[in-house]
């Protein structure tokens, strides 16, 4: 082994009852590099970060952990900390209520014989700011900062600690563009300085842009180990071993068969449910028609969700003023009920928090919406609730042992698939779908980019808010661009491009 | 597509008997634990346990108990906990006395206000919690302190009873005997038989249903084993009980409202919603349901069985006091997390809950008898208690 390897994992296998989760895996971190891991869900990249970090404990696996050329058995994450090898994960681990300075040093504190230093600790946390670029005050709290800052005071956290092998696990998914690309900048900028990083990501482009050598994994084994300093990688190429086949076409082609304007949204303005002077929604207009999927880009936070569920049974939001009209005539949308029985239907960005019944099965989160045309008199007919359920579990594709299976065991993208089940069952004629793909991997998003297609086929009249401009590009008919809570512009899909679209949002905040 | 091929081959082999016990381990483990808690008892108090008399008796102690888990399962299923049951049992129980014996109104007219009432206490503390987001456990515990200061304004003090005969039978009477004939109590038994053979039709029927839909989990000895078992229990009691003055009328009572909201917990939209509602409120907010209404009526519901409750215990001690229902509340709600609800809410059935109070009531029985202290049976219901619980999460755990 080389002098420059940090981290070499060899013949890594793990084993859960009946299901082999990693098998003889391979992987080599040179000093100093981006080595970016990637696979579709499922692939087997968190059991193996678990299995480096010492959450799986040495004898828990088969298969040996060398790193700085020495061999080492973790026993806890505590043991893999002490080495310099920290794990941010997808969802942040800070404490909403506490300081920067009391997040950075939580478990860690300054202090002489248990007194907390709070000096020094500010001071330090300055300091840990500075290098990943944050003047917020120490002493601010964690939730009045955005998601990007929470995730670059992780960041600095992990700086604290004296990191010599930082891994990110999906640090992106939430971030928008800008965001995404000051903290992919400052892995380069560790890269400088001799920190290794690895890299677990779904969003491709990001990759490519920053990575050093790439990993795919594939059901639990290296399929490929690529080094993209020597000759460039093309995305298509990492598809390709991620899914094991060549997806010529990332998007579902489609030949759109547009009628009349069935939703019509008019001067629809939302204030701020608790700073109620504040516009969040400002005299947005937006037409969608039958067959047609319309997009809305925009940056994380520019008021697309809170238009989503304001329209959605007034969700979100205080003193909401505008007219929203269904088939021409105007439509009560003043509750949850009346939107559904309007025909308007809402799959949430959030689908854990807002979407599922985690710890019930996919047979009753089905049909929650629609609980009334599974029931005769009040009651259940337990029958057909298990007859929808599975045409569903057959239609979309829902990958789980049974209907039986509680929604928290399964996939994003096939959670994903149990709220859309939902809200098709609930037979809407307007669906507005928010970051349907978020979070789920190159094989499900195609999935879900078919059922959308194949949904305004049939009639249906699509609003899809993403932040992922090339999937807007690919699946939409008509864009509209929104930002800071206005609609800044609306251009057919065909003459749209990234580029545009950002000179568009660029243009409105100036 | 490939991948559903291999999905489909996971399916059919799940439901091995072993996988079968670990992932049902609570429905069968508290069954079996009352079981194993009876035989002990009946072992250790040399056969006085199972007595017709002291099972009959077993039944009464508990009948308020049972009533109230069924409703606190209800509220605890939906995420919350009602504190005040216990105090709006003795406060109810005043309010039936100073009708009755002071002021001399009917019973019947007595027992439908008192329920009314307690539906409408239910209702006052389910409007703050549902519609203006205040904690339950603070608005009933608020309650709790307002009912236990109102039955002794209400009763200054004192106790008051006697109760007229009639109104005595709510709890202490027993269904007549329509066939007559001596020594034995046949309607009882016949009644027991009939229930018996009901829960076994169903049982079948439910099994039919799910051999077409092919949804069928149980392995088939299972099924037989269970449903063996509690048909043989329910006729093996009311023979019991037959031998000495045949069912009491709470029993009834008791059945009734058991299996009335079973049905409405599992087969109505309402209790899907409130299982919805306690597993994510938000969640089942946007798919349409009115979770400020339902809550509104878990308390209101919660409330009323209190009511029944405090009538029932008003009645069989054939007299109001202060003290009456003093910490019932954590009876009840011990009963409900024993039966294998979950703190957080959307999870725990209605036979659980009851299962638990006949847990801790047997126990209650068990101890008395051998003579136990007051002091020590609490010590081992709180360990019970605990054990329940850590039990629950541990089988969780081992599961995820």
């Amino acid at each position: 082994m080389s002098s420059d390897t940090i981290l070499e994992m060899r013949n890594i296998t793990k084993t859960f009852p009946g299901v082999v989760a990693l098998d003889t895996v391979n992987i080599g971190v040179a000093r100093g590099e981006i080595h970016a891991l990637v696979g579709e869900n499922g692939a087997g990249k968190s059991t193996l970060m678990k299995v480096l970090s010492g959450v799986y404990p040495h004898g828990s696996y088969e298969g040996q952990i060398f790193y700085n050329g020495e061999e080492k058995s973790f026993r806890g994450v505590a043991d893999s900390e002490r080495e310099g090898i920290i794990i941010i994960h997808q969802e942040l681990a800070l404490v909403p209520l506490l300081s920067i300075a009391e997040n950075i040093f939580l478990g860690n504190e300054r202090a002489r014989r248990g007194i907390i230093d709070w000096r020094e600790t500010s001071r330090r946390t300055r300091e840990l700011l500075a290098k990943v670029g944050l003047t917020e005050h120490p002493e601010t709290r964690v939730t009045d900062l955005g998601l990007g800052k929470q995730q670059l005071v992780e960041i600095a956290k992990a700086l604290s600690k004296e990191v010599k092998l930082l891994i990110l696990d999906e640090p992106t998914s939430s971030l928008n563009e800008r965001d995404s690309d000051a903290l992919l900048d400052l892995l380069m900028e560790f890269r400088e300085r001799g920190i290794s990083s690895i890299l677990i990501s779904h969003k491709l482009n990001e990759v490519s842009k920053v990575a050093d050598t790439i990993t795919v994994l594939r059901d639990g084994s290296t399929v490929s180990t690529l080094d993209c300093r020597r000759n460039a990688v093309s995305e298509d190429h990492i598809i390709r071993d991620m899914v094991g086949r060549s997806l010529s076409d990332r998007y579902p082609p489609r030949d759109p068969k547009i009628g009349d304007t069935v939703f019509e949204v008019r001067n629809w303005t939302v204030h701020h449910p608790v700073h109620s002077e504040r516009k969040v929604v400002d005299d947005v207009c937006l037409t969608v028609r039958r067959g047609e999927v319309v997009g809305i880009a925009g940056l994380m936070g520019a008021g697309r969700t809170e238009l989503a569920m304001s329209l959605f049974g007034r969700s979100y939001g205080v003193n909401i003023s505008g007219e929203a009209l269904i088939g021409g005539k105007p439509a009560d949308l003043s509750t949850v009920r009346r939107a559904v029985a309007a025909g308007l239907a809402y799959a949430t960005e959030d689908r854990k928090t807002y979407g599922l019944i985690l710890e019930d099965t996919i047979r009753r989160n089905v049909p929650l919406a629609n609980l009334e045309a599974i029931a005769s008199r009040s009651v259940v007919d337990e029958r057909r609730e298990a007859e929808v359920a599975e045409e569903y579990r057959r239609k979309i594709n829902i990958k789980c042992s049974s209907i039986a299976q509680e929604t928290i065991n399964l996939s994003g993208g096939n959670q994903q698939k149990v709220v859309l089940s939902k809200w098709l069952f609930a037979d809407p004629d307007i669906l507005i779908l928010d970051e349907p793909t978020r979070g789920i991997d190159v094989g499900a998003k195609f999935e879900i980019y078919t059922i959308i297609r194949d949904l305004a086929a049939a009639g249906k009249a699509i609003v899809m808010i993403s932040s992922e401009m090339p999937e807007l590009l690919g699946v939409t008919d008509r864009l509209y661009v929104m930002n800071e809570g206005r609609m800044v512009g609306e251009l057919p899909t065909a003459e749209a491009t990234q580029e545009r679209i950002m000179s568009m949002i660029i243009k409105s905040a100036g | 597509m490939t991948d559903l091929a291999s999905s489909e081959q996971i399916t059919p082999q799940g439901n091995s008997a072993f996988g079968f016990i670990r992932k049902h381990m609570r429905e069968y483990g508290i069954l079996l634990a009352l079981i194993a808690i009876m035989a002990f008892f009946q072992v250790v108090t040399g056969g006085i346990l199972l007595k017709p008399v002291n099972l009959t008796n077993l039944i009464l102690q508990n009948s308020y108990i049972v009533i109230m888990a069924i409703g606190m399962l209800l509220v605890i299923v939906s995420g919350h906990i009602d504190l005040s049951v216990g105090s709006v049992l003795g406060f109810v129980g005043a309010l039936a006395a100073v009708m009755i014996v002071n002021w001399e109104v009917n019973y019947l007219v007595t027992a439908v206000v008192c329920l009314a009432v307690g539906a409408a206490i239910g209702a006052a503390q389910g409007y703050w919690v549902a519609y203006f987001k205040i904690p339950s456990f603070i608005v009933t515990l608020a309650g709790m302190l307002v009912f236990k200061g109102l039955t002794l304004w209400l009763l200054a003090g004192q106790s008051i009873g006697p109760f007229p005969r009639q109104f005595q039978l709510i709890a202490s009477g027993f269904i007549p005997d329509l066939f007559g004939a001596g020594g034995i109590n046949l309607f009882s038994l016949v009644l027991g038989l009939i229930v018996a053979g009901v829960l076994l039709y169903l049982a079948v029927r439910t099994r039919l249903h799910q051999q077409k839909t092919g949804i069928v989990d149980e392995p088939f000895a299972f099924f037989v084993a269970k449903n063996t078992i509690i048909a043989l229990a329910i006729v093996y009691m009311s023979y019991l009980m037959a031998t000495f003055r045949g069912l009491p009328n709470v029993f009834i009572i008791m059945a009734l409202l058991i299996s009335v909201y079973t049905f409405i917990a599992g087969r109505t939209t309402i209790g899907r919603r409130i299982y919805a509602i306690g597993g994510n409120e938000k969640a089942a907010k946007l798919s349409g349901i009115n979770t400020e209404r339902l809550t509104f009526l878990t308390f209101a519901n919660m409330g009323m069985l209190a009511a029944l409750a405090g009538l029932v215990f008003a009645a069989r001690l054939n007299t109001a006091t202060p003290k009456a229902g003093l910490a019932f509340e954590l009876d009840v709600i011990a009963a409900v997390f024993i039966g294998g609800a979950s703190m957080s809410g959307g999870v725990g059935t209605i036979v659980g809950a009851v299962v638990g109070a006949f847990i801790m009531g047997v126990m209650n029985n068990g101890m008395s008898i051998l003579g136990v202290g007051i002091d020590w049976q609490q010590v081992i219901k709180g360990l019970v208690l605990l054990a329940a619980v850590i039990f629950d999460v541990y089988n969780k755990n081992k599961a995820a």
